[in-house]
């Protein structure tokens, strides 16, 4: 089930990565319309963060193209913003929440050019928008896990993007900070921004995103949630996952999916 | 005012290294430039041979090529070679180090150069190795106007390209997210620090130079939390070693090199012993208050 759409704000045609020889991502072929909250879901090596990471060009790949905003990633790279992981950075690094936040901005400087005034009262709004602003001047070796995600989510807002890569961005975080999270990313999908996000937690995927992209080393399925969260279509991206599969489909019937709040 | 000649050489050349061993020491990647700090040792030989004198630009240029080479083959067999990053370093610096040494023999004819000076430095020498003119004007030390030339490099490097260090220290990926090259960045890095090194060499040696690069900034990690006063108590702390290990030398008649590195190392002992936030001593006496109060 992979649904092609008309106008993608992201295309990816023919991808294929591998790290030394071995295939992480097999003939990915997938298109994205705008204004969605997209979830890619999978098991654990089953390239998701690699797909991301293609799309960013931040890793090498074997074949096929990326299109986002049907240019090249180089001619739009102003309205895009990736957030890595939340452990591949060193949080013991000497910067404070605000240093990192200000970042975000970087992009729209241009090199050799130092933040200004400006610069630095977009950062505190965003600091205030995930709930961080009394923290703008701690040392970022003082955060908690989901602090610390709060402030990579600043920091992409800062960059005042209009499609957003998060890599896990609810790894490790407390309860209260993932509901902070997505309300917030469903408030972008309502502006018209996109926004992808690796996820791995089944239950709640089902809850949050309109768009969902399966994949297993191949795509598995890209489409809206309706009919790609499918008891089929999961048990395909999971394979031999039995009994985690049928916890869902268990929870999928006790809960009438699909559900969702209305707006 | 020799000994003010000699200080103040000795503090150019500290500051110089303390200001890039700061991004060294943030990006993990102090050993290297142990490895850089021997390696260009052949690219020293070779530009003297070539160029026939120490204080050229083709000696400082020559030596960043190799430290950049040097870099480039560390990364080349970590990444192509499945070999684990401290062994790619230790294969690829002690190897080009022995050829350095190779070369320094071989050529010891036809070469000013001296084995023992490369290797411990001698800045008591600074004084007496002056730049004089061809109008016969004399200028002062020789090594005070290359290390002051370095140092004006390098606070002109970090101060425009701040912005761009500190992120692809640290957030390689985020930096590459928004189209700011690491790899330029990196390699930038490393030829300061060659051209650095080579400054440096002859008032410290290729030895003691690393001390200068990772102590002071080791340091001032410990006092801090915040990169612009690290920079900052970094360049203090490099005048500091300066002038202690000129007068301890003068005192014990050592070394002034190692009388320098020794107080580096002093220095950081006692802010890992006592800095107010990561001190040893402080926290075990913080958590017994704590105990107490208990």
């Amino acid at each position: 089930m992979i649904e092609q759409v008309q106008n993608p704000v992201l295309e990816i045609h023919d991808l294929t990565v591998s790290y030394d020889k071995k295939p992480v991502l097999w003939d990915v072929d997938l298109s994205i319309p705008s204004g969605k909250l997209v979830g890619i879901i999978g098991p654990n090596g089953a390239g998701k963060s690699t797909l991301i990471k293609a799309v960013m060009d931040l890793i090498p790949t074997n074949s096929g193209y990326i299109k986002l905003f049907d240019q090249s990633l180089g001619e739009v790279r102003n309205r895009i913003s990736y957030v890595p992981q939340r452990e591949t950075v060193d949080w013991d690094f000497p910067a404070s929440v605000l240093d990192v936040v200000i970042m975000g901005r970087y992009g729209k400087l241009g090199l050799f050019k130092r933040p200004r005034k400006a610069d630095k009262e977009v950062a505190m709004e965003c600091l205030r928008k995930v709930g961080m602003e009394q923290f703008s001047k701690r040392q970022i070796s003082q955060l908690s896990g989901g602090q610390q995600q709060r402030v990579f989510l600043a920091r992409a807002l800062a960059q005042q993007a209009d499609f957003y890569f998060m890599d896990e961005p609810f790894a490790g975080v407390d309860a209260a900070t993932e509901k902070a999270i997505i309300t917030l990313l469903r408030e972008m999908a309502d502006q018209d921004k996109t926004v992808v996000v690796v996820h791995h937690d089944l239950q709640s995927a089902s809850n949050y995103f309109d768009w969902v992209i399966l994949l297993n080393m191949r795509l598995v399925a890209s489409g809206p949630i309706e009919s790609v969260f499918t008891q089929e279509l999961l048990q395909e991206t999971y394979g031999g996952k039995l009994t985690l599969l049928s916890d869902v489909s268990d929870l999928m019937r006790k809960e009438q999916y699909p559900h969702r709040e209305a707006k | 005012m020799e000994a003010f000649w000699i200080i103040l050489a000795g503090s150019l050349v500290a500051i110089s290294c303390g200001l890039l061993g700061c991004f060294l020491v943030l990006r993990k990647m102090a050993m290297v430039s142990d490895a850089i700090s021997h390696a260009v040792l052949p690219g020293i030989v070779f530009a003297f041979l070539i160029s026939g004198s120490r204080d050229s630009i083709v000696m400082l240029l020559g030596a960043s090529l190799i430290g950049i080479f040097t870099t480039f083959l560390i990364e080349f067999f970590h990444s192509k070679g499945k070999l684990q990053a401290d062994a790619s370093i230790g294969v690829t610096f002690t190897w080009l180090f022995a050829m350095g040494i190779i070369f320094l023999t071989l050529f010891a004819g036809q070469v000013d150069l001296d084995a023992d000076c490369v290797l411990h430095g001698e800045i008591a020498y600074v004084p007496i190795d002056l730049w004089i003119t061809q109008a016969g004007d004399i200028l002062g030390p020789r090594v005070v106007y290359i290390a002051g030339f370095m140092l004006i490099l390098n606070v002109i490097f970090i101060v425009v390209g701040y912005k761009e260090l500190f992120l692809t220290t640290f957030d390689p990926a985020f930096a590459g997210a928004i189209g700011i090259s690491t790899t330029l960045w990196h390699y930038l890095l490393m030829g300061a620090v060659s051209m650095t090194t080579v400054a440096s060499f002859e008032a410290v040696g290729a030895i003691l130079v690393v001390a200068l690069l990772i102590a002071p900034p080791a340091t001032a990690y410990l006092l801090t939390e915040d990169l612009k006063k690290m920079l900052i108590i970094t360049t203090i702390l490099g005048a500091v070693i300066s002038i202690a290990g000129y007068y301890l030398a003068a005192s014990i008649d050592g070394s002034i090199a190692g009388a320098m590195s020794a107080v580096a190392g002093v220095l950081f002992a006692a802010a890992f012993l006592f800095s107010p936030k990561e001190g040893v001593l402080i926290k075990s006496i913080r958590n017994k208050s704590i105990e107490v109060e208990a």
